[in-house]
């Protein structure tokens, strides 16, 4: 290998498709299953049982779920801007599987001599990455909105803008205290930094952590910051009109972010694929790394059902409330721990 | 004002505290609620694997009795069709041959008997009105069908299994509802 800027063989390009194909479809795997396991949540927590009828338990609910929304009669509406309509669900789709990108699902593995790392891309400005298709993910929900052509559709579009960007400045804002105590956007270093002596960063930056967590259910769209469908004032809110598999994907998309942000907020506060209390070290790198991978997908599944509890749990906030919430505690509160942790780093000259 | 019962509440509309107006709290508290309600027993039975029981007095399925013999008891007298509100029942009484004793248990009997389960109201008159113990409600109900059709019962639907060639179909049908057997 001579010394050129970018480094790439065969095999470089096979090992990222691999990884690449890996983590898009277990991400679908974990959305799919996430609608499986809301049911079942939704169900437990009202007393109720839930899907049991497809397969033992209802595992296969979903299959048959997806199977419907596939058989159901494709409506775009005549009124509706037509290219537009179709790009909606697809550009929904996309930002939500783009963002699993930079997240590292383990350290490395060593593959017939080669030393694979478990993250797609560890590019070093990984988390503004991060936020930056976060925000485009919006477009989706906006564009599809605005091109069916329906009052309702435009209201949930319009509020799904404002309360993204509403809560993407307190969300971005708790992060640069995050990024203080760090020192790195990089989420891999961040994983190293969390794994080796220091404890996780939730220790450090309990406050950080509860609003990125709020701001993180706003982002997604989930309960009780799910105004954008709000369906007993908007009818279905952005996806009143959609129909079919494209109404699939708007609902899938949904579970795919809520993956991702779970993901994100294991990588960020709880260690990321840092499994407590081992020292991985010691251990040889493949034994590690599947260590790793189960840790983090324990920590996601932790954090996807703390997701589910708060939708059963808690009722939708109202529009001002949310605003209010947003604007008038969430960034000031944001403002004070980012000057505190500030105070704090140069107080101890960290 | 009196109260009616004494589980009326006060409602505490001072204003809220700081530890109330962080919200956090009350939010915490409500998912401690859904998380027990997580773990409780469910009360759901599910349904055709398993059934629950029911009372006694339920009123199901119409069944025609049989005597001890195997013969039937029914004579079509067709008082159940009168007592009947809703004019489910209708009938055909036919004489019996002789050398039919053996089926039928008195001199008359129904050639054919059909309730129609989609007007029967399960109120069990035709229980009461009949003399010879010979119709009576089970514990079962009418199973959902895709044709109207399907819910004429006719007499092989409703007939009791045989007592002597099917001892243990006739016991589950008999149920602990039927008559003791005290007529002549």
């Amino acid at each position: 290998m001579d010394n050129s800027l970018l480094a790439i063989d065969m095999a470089l390009i096979l090992e990222k498709l691999v990884l690449i194909v890996v983590v898009v479809f277990a991400s679908l795997g974990i959305a799919m299953y996430a609608t499986y396991g809301e049911r079942k949540v939704a169900a437990f927590m009202q007393d109720r049982r839930g899907p049991n009828r497809a397969g033992p338990f209802g595992i296969l609910q979903p299959m048959a779920d997806g199977l419907k929304l596939f058989f159901k009669e494709e409506i775009i509406p005549n009124f509706s801007n037509k290219i537009l309509f179709v790009m909606g669900p697809c550009l929904a789709m996309l930002t939500a599987i783009m963002t699993s990108a930079v997240i590292p699902w383990g350290n490395h593995i060593e593959i017939f001599g080669r030393s694979v790392s478990l993250q797609i891309a560890d590019v070093n400005i990984g988390m503004l990455y991060i936020f930056g298709v976060l925000s485009l993910g919006v477009y989706g929900i906006m564009i599809g909105a605005w091109a069916s052509n329906n009052k309702f559709s435009l209201f949930g579009g319009l509020r799904a803008a404002s309360q993204i960007i509403s809560y993407e400045l307190a969300m971005g804002i708790s992060f640069i205290a995050l990024l203080m105590v760090t020192g790195s956007l990089s989420l891999k270093d961040m994983v190293l930094q969390q794994q080796t002596g220091h404890w996780w960063n939730v220790v450090y930056q309990p406050l950080g952590f509860l609003i990125f967590l709020i701001c993180a259910f706003a982002e997604c769209n989930r309960t009780p910051f799910d105004l954008p469908e709000a369906e007993n004032e908007l009818i279905g809110g952005y996806h009143t009109e959609y129909s079919s598999m494209k109404l699939g994907f708007y609902l899938f998309a949904e579970y795919i972010n809520m993956f991702i942000s779970s993901a994100v907020m294991a990588t960020l506060f709880f260690g990321g694929y840092d499994f407590p209390f081992v020292d991985e070290s010691t251990l040889s790198p493949n034994f590690a790394a599947l260590l790793g991978i189960v840790a983090l997908m324990g920590k996601i599944i932790g954090f996807i059902f703390l997701f589910m509890w708060v939708r059963w749990t808690i009722p939708r906030f109202r529009y001002d409330q949310l605003m209010y919430l947003g604007w008038r505690i969430l960034i000031p509160l944001a403002l004070f721990n980012m000057l505190a942790t500030g105070a704090a780093v140069l107080y101890f000259h960290k | 004002m009196q109260a009616l019962t004494h589980r009326a509440k006060q409602v505490n509309r001072s204003p809220m505290n700081f530890w109330e107006r962080l919200y956090l709290p009350a939010i915490f508290q409500g998912m401690s609620i859904t998380l027990r309600h997580f773990f409780k027993r469910k009360v759901t039975y599910n349904f055709p694997e398993q059934q629950r029981s029911f009372s006694p007095v339920f009123r199901g399925l119409h069944i025609l009795n049989r005597d001890a013999e195997g013969r039937e008891n029914c004579t079509a007298c067709g008082l159940c069709a009168v007592a009947c509100p809703a004019e489910a029942i209708s009938m055909e009484a036919a004489e019996r041959q002789p050398g039919e004793e053996h089926l039928y248990r008195e001199e008359k009997y129904a050639a054919r008997y059909e309730i129609n389960m989609l007007r029967c109201i399960f109120c069990g008159l035709c229980e009461e009105a009949c003399p010879k113990d010979a119709i009576y409600l089970s514990e079962t109900f009418a199973p959902s069908d895709y044709e109207r059709k399907q819910f004429i019962y006719s007499k092989q639907d409703l007939l009791i299994p045989h007592p002597i060639n099917e001892p243990e179909e006739y016991k589950k049908a008999l149920g602990n509802r039927a008559k003791p057997e005290d007529k002549s």
